[in-house]
């Protein structure tokens, strides 16, 4: 009888306990949140957004070059990570049996794991050292490299959830093959394969490790992507590290900014598809 | 594909295209995809390549002691990376120690204890977590964890704990303890999505079974549904010390930057991450830019080794459930 009580206690101990585990695993993201919004929202004003840095020292400035920059550095990278990686995926998914698709998938695999910040070392021996000069371009370069397999896997997954009737289907009417993928299959996937880039431009637009050596940073409003350039990670590092109380604030919000981005465009990628996707890569 | 019991003509509506041509449109649109999948290898082959050429000066001139050594000096150009990878393996190991038994606690909890419509948002918040960029972590790592550990919790942890090396000597706020913290947080997402998917994974016959001998409900997960997925779990484990490793950001920020080896936590120190984030733009020596190249080449080796290794964990028991999906 005692035994029995005993059993019960501890059962229902050890469940209030990994409950209180859920609790401090919320709390960091509460905090993380509240602090963003407390110690940034105060500095978003208009000239936050439409100015460039202010002369070290003085007080105002605002990230005009970097919000432009990250559009830039960003945008180039999808213009050639996307396609390659959309590809790689119905690849994969639609001659699944193939030697070429399983090593694909092994090696996205491999590259999901691998830090940005080694890729950006291979920007950088890459593109970086033959030129003598830092651009925007390496670390687009970079970020494309670490959006492929994320689209790929993205990808794959959605056309496996076509159904085969669907395709056998448009066969059957005489569509030839590649038709029936691109007019069929994918465009039945084409909601998921969006969701999976947005999710893909949302993780690569927070990156920074892979653009300390390739895209460097710059003070200036610059659209050349061969050339130096600012972005929104980097200026929040730049800032967090540096010595006065004035970069701190403009942090503050530029941290503020970034994470805006981020969470809506994860967000909304992950509510068009009603949680078939996690958020990991 | 089901597609080669199809009849290669179908009688339906005339093709539009006369059957010569449809094959044509079937080689170019599957050459085109090929090329795209083809590229996925050959731009890891070429990273890999591109690091080994970047970091041959260094291979050459330390080889093995490369790892051994612990002097890292730009001027002299000797550098050793020894304190690196000491230092990427304590946070990670640290860190992990912290968030495993947080990721596990509400991997069970939403799997096993919570009301249906807790679960979905309760994981969708915890893996929002991920999504906040590594650089944030660090800005808030900077002026809100570092200042409240440095108050509330490095000096209780000396108090209590002040006897093992690990918690003695002079506390600093940027340390290997504050970057540990920081990557638990990083981490916990991570481990607590993969292992929930392992456990999801387990067959309620499991638990049932359990249940039906008269266990409690923790008995039930105890002894019947957490054994099944051990290897699953702990593929999720590795798989997050595969991310601790790699980490770099927020780690950089916190970690104190210290070409050093001590024995307390309470310490800087420094990871492999780390030093190429800090030093590769400064570096003007090809030989200190070898060294960074070579410890991003060892850093790439370990993941790759780790991450496998975690793959074929949780494939072992996804398989045993989805039946071999895939090829």
């Amino acid at each position: 009888m005692n035994r029995r009580i005993w059993r019960r206690t501890r059962s229902g101990l050890m469940v209030g306990l990994v409950g209180l585990a859920v609790v401090l695993a919320l709390v960091p993201l509460g905090l993380i949140l509240g602090h963003l919004l407390v110690k940034g929202a105060g500095s978003l004003d208009w000239a936050f957004f439409t100015r460039g840095p202010a002369p070290t020292g003085v007080e105002g400035g605002g990230v005009v070059h970097a919000i432009v920059g990250t559009l830039i550095i960003v945008g180039v990278a999808s213009l050639m990570g996307l396609p390659v990686g959309i590809a790689a995926g119905i690849y994969c998914a639609e001659y699944p049996g193939t030697r070429l698709a399983t090593a694909t998938r092994f090696v996205a695999d491999v590259m999901n794991g691998t830090p940005s910040i080694v890729v950006g070392v291979f920007a950088w021996t890459w593109i970086v050292a033959p030129q003598k000069h830092f651009s925007a371009f390496a670390g687009s370069v970079a970020l494309a490299f670490l959006m492929v397999p994320m689209v790929l896997r993205t990808t794959e997954e959605m056309i496996k959830l076509v159904p085969h009737s669907l395709r056998e289907a448009a066969l059957a009417l005489g569509y030839p093959r590649w038709r029936t993928s691109l007019a069929v299959v994918v465009r039945t996937t084409l909601p998921g394969i969006v969701t999976g880039s947005l999710l893909a431009v949302a993780r690569i637009a927070g990156e920074t490790a892979p653009l300390l050596f390739t895209a460097l940073g710059s003070q200036f409003l610059s659209t050349r992507i061969d050339q130096p350039m600012a972005a929104l990670p980097l200026v929040v590092f730049n800032y967090a590290i540096g010595p006065f109380e004035e970069w701190h604030r403009l942090a503050w919000a530029t941290a503020l900014v970034l994470i805006l981005v981020v969470l809506v465009l994860s967000v909304a990628a992950r509510i068009a598809t009603r949680g078939r996707f996690t958020l990991r890569g | 594909m089901a597609t080669s019991t199809l009849p290669e003509r179908a009688p339906a509506p005339a093709p539009a295209l006369p059957l010569q041509q449809r094959h044509v449109g079937d080689r170019v649109f599957r050459l085109l995809l090929t090329l795209a999948a083809v590229a996925v290898p050959v731009l890891l082959a070429f990273l890999v390549l591109e690091l080994w050429l970047g970091s041959r000066a260094a291979i050459e001139r330390f080889g093995f002691d490369f790892v051994t050594s612990s002097t890292w000096d730009p001027v002299a150009e000797r550098f050793g990376a020894l304190p690196l990878v000491v230092g990427t393996l304590v946070s990670s190991f640290l860190a992990l120690l912290i968030a495993v038994p947080l990721s596990l606690g509400v991997a069970i909890f939403l799997t096993e204890f919570a009301p249906g419509w807790l679960r979905q948002p309760v994981a969708f918040l915890i893996e929002l977590l991920a999504a906040i960029p590594s650089v944030v972590y660090g800005l808030w790592g900077i002026f809100v964890l570092v200042p409240f550990l440095l108050r509330w919790v490095f000096p209780v942890l000396q108090d209590w704990l002040g006897f093992l090396p690990f918690f003695q000597g002079t506390i600093y706020g940027p340390s290997m303890f504050s970057a540990s913290v920081i990557l638990a947080i990083m981490v916990m997402p991570y481990v607590m999505s993969v292992s929930r998917e392992v456990l999801l994974a387990v067959p309620p016959s499991q638990r049932e079974a359990a249940l039906a001998l008269g266990a409690t409900r923790w008995e039930a997960v105890m002894t019947a549904v957490v054994p099944y997925a051990r290897s699953g779990i702990v593929g999720a484990v590795i798989l997050g010390l595969g991310r601790a490793l790699g980490e770099t950001m927020a780690v950089t920020m916190l970690i104190g930057n210290r070409h050093d080896i001590s024995a307390s936590l309470f310490a800087p120190g420094y990871t492999m991450a780390a030093a190429i984030a800090n030093e590769f733009a400064e570096a003007v020596a090809d030989i200190h830019l070898a060294a960074l190249s070579y410890v991003a080449l060892l850093l790439f080796l370990v993941t790759v080794v780790v991450n496998a290794l975690a793959r074929l964990l949780i494939w072992r028991v996804a398989r045993g459930v989805e039946g071999g999906r895939g090829a």
